[in-house]
């Protein structure tokens, strides 16, 4: 295989406008599987969430997940898309092992889903609306494990070993329109559409939309046609796109490798393209087949799912509020900037935050707790901010502990720390490690008047007026009480025994 | 949608689908000789040129006695993909036993690692 000659991006968009379309596979989180009763848990031991169903054993009949129907049209509404009232599943068959019947269960021409949209906002605060062709349900395919080849790909291999475990987990499959007029921006608007759906999903508590652990995947179709010319042209699917960032990168790619090829003259292949995380290039697949050779049929095995209205309205009643929309919402009653807000959406802790406010802490405290101290706790363990094993609840707990004079800032870390390393809740760590102000002025008097003797120079010049000098003081007894001093408290009892 | 992304035949497209069918029984010919050969291939049938004829033949046969209903279908008949006029059969999303591992591959020509292990796939693509 030659090397795709690479077009420089601003070279591309100045000759070409790219065509984008995304199609995005959600595994739902339910409990069992699309058309039978198997667990779904990812990470079990190979082939034990396995049925006579999902095996595809003779005389075995699935029988439709009602949750997973309703996840389905719950994500169809939240893209605003309508919901069809009568549809049917399909057999679209193939000859590939990673079904063991032999034919995945789909939605084909019918599906549950149609014509929708998402308004995607850039960072720059941009709205691209990316409308929605349809969302569907199928069922999501076993693991292969390719063995003999070089690299654990099929080509080179000598055989394959099938863990069927994820055969039948319930997928709905999201289809955008070609979404066009993007030019520059396409990368752009394929990741922040990714993270947008993403996030509405995620709001939806549907599935756990992991990219990491192909809970959530993403195809990207891409084509380009000659700037304003409005000529479509031949478009490739690159897949094992499994991060945001790749996203934007597999983008970026093809709209470099198709600009080449047209450039020198050749023609794009329809094909289906890897992406390659290490290189952030695409390679070749295979050629597409037509839909035709999948020779898709109704499925006599399911009958039609009719939703109602009263239905689908029940549902739309579910909704829970945008993502987005909470995030103004937010915004407006925190008093943040754009930046701020954008901070904390990265860092993962908008939900944190604000599930500690709800458990009631001010704002402000909340927020400081998250994004300084629990974030430097979270970077040192190396685990995402929503991992950290304490909850908003605790949190709140702590913060109210502080705001009663029980703990000032330096225990109430100590605090945090104990919760962390799992010895209990905030006030099971108080009592343990013995964390509380000592509020009894009778032994912070003791403790003062200790100090003030120890270092009788020090004493002196307070009681001629240099107030400012009280910190060595205040130091002292902070240590005499291991920091379990309200410091406030001790620097009023220095200045009352000098006076 | 596919597991391995892009392996061959894998289902992969969520083009929006062209019903066209494979056969159009209207056309005198209710299969031709290629289209044979094409549904072979799909299912990865060796099969020879002088079974290719005797197929053809049959299934032809086969596809017009069937077609034949489309004859008696009024035009206030939609096709029927279903026998019983049934709709909206749901199961509570409730977990039940299945198999456990050994079961499950009991039946299989082969295993290995919990798995079943299957001849290479690609072959006459890679």
């Amino acid at each position: 295989m030659s090397t795709p000659t690479l077009i420089e991006f601003d070279d591309v968009v100045a000759r070409f406008d790219p065509m984008l379309g995304l199609e995005v596979h959600v595994e739902l989180s339910t409990n069992t599987k699309m058309f039978c009763g198997c667990p779904t848990e990812f990470g079990a031991e190979p082939n034990t969430q396995v049925c006579p169903t999902c095996l595809g054993m003779p005389g075995a009949l699935p029988v439709v997940n009602r949750t997973a129907v309703e996840s389905a049209i719950r994500i169809g509404l939240a893209l605003n898309c309508s919901i069809a009232p009568w549809g049917r599943f399909a057999r679209k068959n193939y000859f590939y092992p990673d079904m063991p019947k032999n034919f995945q269960t789909s939605q084909y021409d019918e599906p549950i889903a149609v014509d929708g949209w998402l308004d995607v906002e850039l960072d720059d605060g941009t709205i691209v609306r990316v409308e929605i062709e349809r969302a569907h349900m199928e069922e999501d395919t076993g693991k292969s494990l390719h063995v003999g080849g070089a690299t654990g790909r099929i080509h080179g291999a000598e055989y394959s070993l099938l863990d069927y475990n994820r055969a039948g987990v319930p997928l709905i499959e999201i289809v955008t329109k070609m979404i066009p007029d993007t030019g520059a921006r396409a990368p752009e608007v394929a990741r922040a559409y990714v993270t947008q759906l993403r996030d509405l999903v995620k709001s939806l508590g549907v599935s756990d939309v992991r990219m990491d652990q192909g809970s959530m995947r993403c195809d990207v179709n891409l084509s380009l046609s000659p700037k304003g010319s409005g000529v479509l042209g031949t478009r490739s699917e690159t897949k094992n796109v499994n991060s945001l960032r790749s996203v934007e990168r597999a983008v970026r790619y093809e709209m470099s490798r198709h600009a080449g090829v047209l450039l020198d003259g050749g023609t794009v292949v329809q094909e289906t393209r890897h992406f390659e995380e290490q290189s952030g290039s695409t390679r070749a697949g295979r050629i597409k087949e037509t839909s035709e050779d999948y020779r898709y049929f109704p499925e006599p095995d399911l009958v039609p799912i009719a939703p109602t209205p009263e239905w689908v309205e029940e549902l739309r009643g579910t909704l829970p509020e945008l993502p987005w929309e909470r995030r103004k919402r937010i915004s407006a009653e925190w008093g943040l900037t754009a930046e701020e807000l954008r901070d904390l959406v990265n860092a993962g802790a908008l939900d944190l935050i604000e599930a500690t406010v709800a458990a009631g802490a001010p704002a402000g405290e909340a927020r400081s707790w998250w994004v300084a101290y629990l974030t430097q706790q979270a970077n040192t363990a190396g685990v995402p901010l929503e991992e950290l094993a304490i909850t908003p609840a605790q949190v709140a707990r702590v913060i109210e502990l502080v705001t009663s004079g029980e703990l000032n800032n330096k225990l109430a870390r100590q605090v945090v720390d104990g919760v962390l390393a799992g010895e209990g809740s905030p006030d099971e760590v108080v009592e343990s490690r013995g964390l509380k102000v000592v509020s009894d002025d009778g032994a912070l008097i003791a403790a003062v008047d200790e100090a003030l003797a120890a270092q009788p120079d020090v004493a002196e010049k307070i009681r001629g007026g240099k107030v400012a000098a009280a910190g060595a003081i205040v130091g002292a007894v902070m240590k005499a009480t291991k920091g379990q001093a309200d410091a406030k408290r001790v620097r009023e009892l220095i200045i009352e025994r000098c006076g | 949608m596919s597991a391995e992304p892009g392996t061959p035949s894998a289902p992969g497209s969520s083009t929006v689908p062209d019903p066209s069918a494979v056969s159009d029984p209207s056309a005198g010919e209710a299969i031709s000789r290629d289209e044979v050969a094409h549904l072979a291939r799909l299912a990865r049938l060796a099969v020879t040129d002088e079974e290719l004829d005797v197929f053809a033949g049959q299934l032809d046969v086969i596809l017009g006695s069937v077609a034949r209903v489309g004859e008696v279908a009024a035009e206030d008949i939609p096709p029927t993909s279903h026998a019983v006029p049934l709709q909206n059969v749901f199961r509570q999303d409730v977990r039940r036993p299945g198999l456990s591992q050994e079961q499950a591959l009991s039946g299989a020509p082969a295993a290995e690692e919990g798995r079943f292990r299957v001849p290479r796939i690609l072959g006459e693509e890679a």
